[in-house]
């Protein structure tokens, strides 16, 4: 049977979808992360800087943050289940990936905020 | 099946009339030795996705952690960029570079199979193979690219 991870309803379904949905987009800012140090061989604070102080970058970075917060968790969520068989340790492993997570998720927001 | 197949022992039990040259389903030895198992290729791309995936991980607050040093300021941005030039640095940068890529290219084999594309053993383990030569050569190129 299908544990659910993030929803009650749609049990397996949703996490699935959010984990190809992020794959998605990660992938494709990737590419584009991948174009702009092409571009600047020599990157400079400036480029760097300017580069991060643009709203739109600024906005796709957060939606990236989303991304990668959910997709983690449905990854590591897998793994752990798959290879930890003991439910104490289990459940304190996922707590522990979800704190992380949401520890790194808001580390990365305070540093786009300040710029 | 479990059922058919002890039923089966059985039968076969009553023909032979010995039961220690018979063996049953669940006595069957079984081998889990990693070292010993020779997995297929899809295996191997499989479970390398799952360990790349780890690392990566891992690697989150490293990553957000040089992002706030590298935008705090022109200074902080030099220490940075010096730290992460010294040649100990660039290989683990390339290494960490080489488990994004393999991610990235062997997610994209999951993504295709998920649109049914590749789901055939042939085209499976064609569609690995294609996954450890293409990831390769992106890690091989981004090698050149560092140094």
């Amino acid at each position: 049977m299908v544990k659910s991870v993030l929803s009650v309803k749609h049990q397996g379904l949703t996490d699935w979808f959010i984990q190809r949905v992020s794959a998605i987009v990660m992938a494709i800012y990737s590419i584009g992360m991948l174009a702009f140090f092409v571009m600047h061989p020599n990157l400079t604070f400036d480029d760097w800087h300017n580069l991060f102080a643009c709203v739109a970058v600024k906005i796709a970075t957060i939606i990236i943050l989303i991304s990668l917060l959910f997709h983690a968790w449905v990854g590591m969520w897998t793994v752990f289940t798959d290879y930890v068989k003991c439910y104490v340790a289990r459940f304190t492993l996922h707590t522990i990936v979800i704190l992380a997570l949401m520890a790194f998720f808001f580390a990365a927001l305070l540093v786009l905020w300040g710029i | 099946m479990g059922f058919f197949s002890s039923k089966v022992v059985v039968l076969y039990k009553q023909k032979r009339g010995n039961d220690t040259t018979v063996t049953n389903r669940d006595q069957r030895p079984k081998n889990l030795n990693l070292f010993t198992i020779r997995m297929p290729i899809p295996a191997i791309v499989s479970i390398l996705h799952r360990l790349s995936g780890i690392l990566l991980f891992l690697l989150i607050p490293i990553a957000i952690w040089g992002l706030n040093l590298s935008l705090k300021s022109a200074q902080d941005f030099d220490n940075v960029h010096q730290f992460l030039t010294t040649p100990m640095m660039k290989f683990a940068i390339w290494f960490c570079l080489a488990g994004f890529l393999y991610h990235l290219v062997a997610g994209i084999r999951h993504l295709l199979m998920d649109i049914n594309i590749g789901i055939e053993l042939k085209t499976g383990r064609l569609s690995a193979i294609l996954t450890l030569i293409i990831a390769a050569s992106l890690i091989i190129l981004t090698g050149i690219w560092l140094w």
